[in-house]
């Protein structure tokens, strides 16, 4: 029999079509291309150029989000660019024959919420898209990526990739996190250990204890960050768990056919003996909330600490990126993070905006207000996440406690639409990036878990929210 | 990609240092600048929000607003350059600016990727390479040129530096001949049509 493999092994080599003659990369096959406004109409401009069709448009799937506004979608999109840019996937959806979730669908949202929540995502896929997110997918045993747009022309035109293959790391969460701890910690905690570049040029396969106690949702917040701790894609092996959430998902096989699809499912784990490149471990049940203090999602710390002094750091250029970090984010070395007052709140993104992460935000809202000075709002995932979290009665807990209710995008998460920070403001988000100028030019990011940033919503300030359980 | 990208064999030019970690691609091209629907008109916004300040007047600190920057064509980067998000739009306008290669400790990898698709050259040195050229850059007061030779793998200046480089050999001549890859990818028509057959036939992973 073949030699033991790890899932991601499994995976790829279920895809290869071809190795090059050349020498190095493999041709991959294409099972789900996901494609979105912003990275795909050149990518459509250049089939017409050389007169190339889409070759699997049944294996493509487009929505809009990244520029889309989270108000009355009613209006005509104000901003003319943006407006151009959605009416460019419109015509490209069906010029080429492309099913379109488009502003008026009920199932619109943040392409990477709308793929799993519709069951188009599954277990041993292989999923690409352009946008460097699309590791979410890998929670469900995918091996998913994020890629440029020209290679979104290459999968188009050829439903297949060109790519060498990435090392494997496996990062084991041990232990179980105590209660105020999410996955948005874990990932966080991680990036923090191992840096922005950890796992660049490698796939991580999430495994341990912490990992299997984890819902989908939860699995999903893992692996949509693992790009931030630069891998190519963030895999967790296929259980139970999985299979509860796709069954009777609209597009997962229905009936016998899923029953047949679990069975080959579950093969998708890592073989006893099975070697990985390299390996880390993380002790759940060590953790604290984690906030970021800086302007990288590395540069994070346990809601305990204090903002360090860049003269602490190892290498020069570490600590030069930590003094500009500082500055930019208006922040002496020693201040402790509790306490430091925010403006603004965005409770949103597909790192944080599934329904659990609403329902543990309404948690810690219930009842009670957001501070006079803060603005919050809450931008769901996609309009199934805002319909379910409404027939739960969470929008009415939000909009009492005086959060903006609004429609699914990526909204603030890279302030493409009108939704951004101003110069200064200071942001407790449950987005991914907090690079400068992210949320808006000279607007300050801190990322945290949702019940971390509903918290501090209501205290106008950072707050250890294992304070208020 | 349908526009098919100029061939890069070798090339001599100016360099503009940016002595930077983890410069990320929200930096390179900030999103305000990613509604065209086009592959054009990105240069002017490169490095927008550290270009100009929120007045739009030039930065003078900002190293490629420094008189010794003008006319660079070769980028020489701090570690995990490109990191972050996957827009191309990023490549795009670093070429349209006119830099046809970046040198880095590292890159992240679908910046890598990207660079790749468009004939911009990104090569890898090792940190102690990386020193002496930021080094030998400041030394120079700024006017420093370099070689970047990509047959050879090889990037040199005329005072005695000289490193060699590693290049996947898929990547390397794909570059070398400034070729489409889709038009590679489709020589393979018949593979990627009996690879589709197979798991219609079969009870692949893809079967669903």
């Amino acid at each position: 029999m073949s030699s033991p493999r790890t899932l991601f092994e499994k995976v790829w080599d279920a895809h290869v079509v071809h190795r090059l003659p050349e020498g190095g990369p493999e041709l991959l096959y294409v099972d789900l291309h996901l494609i979105h406004e912003v990275t795909s109409p050149q990518a459509f401009d250049g089939l017409r150029l050389a007169g190339r069709r889409v070759r699997r448009p049944d294996l493509t799937v487009a929505t809009v989000d990244h520029n889309v506004p989270t108000g009355d979608r009613s209006l005509p999109i104000a901003d003319g660019i943006a407006a151009r840019q959605v009416e460019a996937l419109s015509a490209n959806a069906g010029d080429f024959r492309i099913e379109l979730f488009d502003l008026a669908s009920p199932q619109q949202g943040i392409v990477h919420v709308i793929g799993p929540e519709l069951g188009l995502t599954q277990p041993g896929m292989l999923i690409a898209c352009g946008d460097s997110h699309t590791s979410t997918h890998g929670a469900f045993g995918a091996l998913a990526f994020g890629i440029g747009t020209s290679e979104v022309e290459h999968v188009l035109a050829t439903q297949c990739l060109v790519l060498s293959r990435p090392k494997t790391m496996e990062v084991r969460f041990d232990g179980a996190p105590s209660p105020g701890v999410t996955p948005k910690d874990m990932i966080l905690g991680l990036i923090g250990k191992i840096g922005t570049a950890g796992a660049t040029g490698y796939v991580i396969e999430c495994t341990g204890e912490a990992i299997r106690r984890l819902s989908m949702e939860g699995r999903m917040t893992v692996c949509n960050m693992s790009i931030e701790a630069g891998a190519r894609a963030g895999m967790v092996a296929p259980d139970e768990t999985t299979f509860a959430y796709l069954e009777g998902r609209p597009r997962a096989p229905q009936g016998e056919r899923f029953e047949r699809a679990v069975a080959r499912w579950r093969g998708l784990r890592t073989d006893a003996g099975a070697r990985y490149d390299a390996g880390v471990c993380l002790d759940a049940s060590t953790l604290a909330p984690q906030v970021t203090w800086g302007t990288s999602p590395g540069m994070v710390t346990a809601i305990t600490g204090r903002v360090p002094d860049p003269a602490a750091f190892a290498s020069e250029a570490e600590r030069r990126a930590a003094e500009r970090a500082l500055e930019y984010m208006d922040l002496k070395p020693g201040t402790p993070l509790a306490g430091l007052p925010i403006d603004r709140v965005f409770l949103g993104s597909c790192t944080n905006a599934r329904i659990e992460d609403l329902r543990s935000a309404a948690r810690v809202v219930q009842g009670r207000k957001v501070a006079s000075r803060v603005r919050a709002m809450v931008v769901p995932g996609s309009q199934q996440v805002k319909a379910r979290a409404e027939a739960e009665g969470l929008d009415r807990v939000f909009k009492d406690a005086g959060f903006e209710w609004r429609n699914s995008g990526c909204s603030m998460c890279l302030g493409m639409n009108a939704d951004v920070l101003q110069s200064g403001e200071r942001c407790a988000a449950t987005s991914n990036r907090n690079f400068e100028g992210r949320q808006g030019r000279g607007g300050r990011t801190h990322l945290m878990s949702p019940a971390m940033a509903a918290a501090a919503a209501v205290a106008g300030h950072l707050v250890d929210v294992r304070a208020w359980a | 990609m349908g526009l098919t990208p100029p061939p890069f064999v070798r090339h001599v030019g100016r360099v503009a240092a940016l002595p930077r970690a983890h410069v990320d691609t929200d930096q390179i091209i900030p999103k305000q600048f990613l509604k065209r629907i086009e592959r054009t008109g990105f240069g002017p916004f490169l490095f927008h929000d550290w270009r100009y300040g929120p007045d739009g007047s030039a930065d003078p600190a900002f190293e490629l607003n420094r008189p010794e920057a003008a006319g660079a064509t070769i980028l020489v980067a701090g570690a995990n350059f490109g990191c972050g998000s996957s827009r191309e739009h990023a490549v795009w306008a670093l070429r349209e600016y006119g830099f046809r290669a970046i040198l880095a400790e590292s890159f992240a990898d679908i910046f890598y990727a990207n660079c790749c698709q468009n004939g911009l050259l990104p090569v890898r040195l090792g940190s102690g390479e990386m020193r002496e050229l930021f080094a030998r850059c400041q030394r120079s007061g700024g006017v420093y040129d370099l070689l970047v030779d990509l047959e050879a793998t090889l990037v040199k200046d005329g005072h005695g530096f000289r490193a060699t480089f590693a290049m996947d050999p898929y990547r390397r001549e794909m570059l070398l001949r400034g070729r489409d890859e889709i038009d590679r990818t489709l020589l393979e028509a018949d593979r990627i049509a009996a690879y589709e057959r197979s798991r219609e036939t079969g009870n692949g992973i893809g079967e669903t």
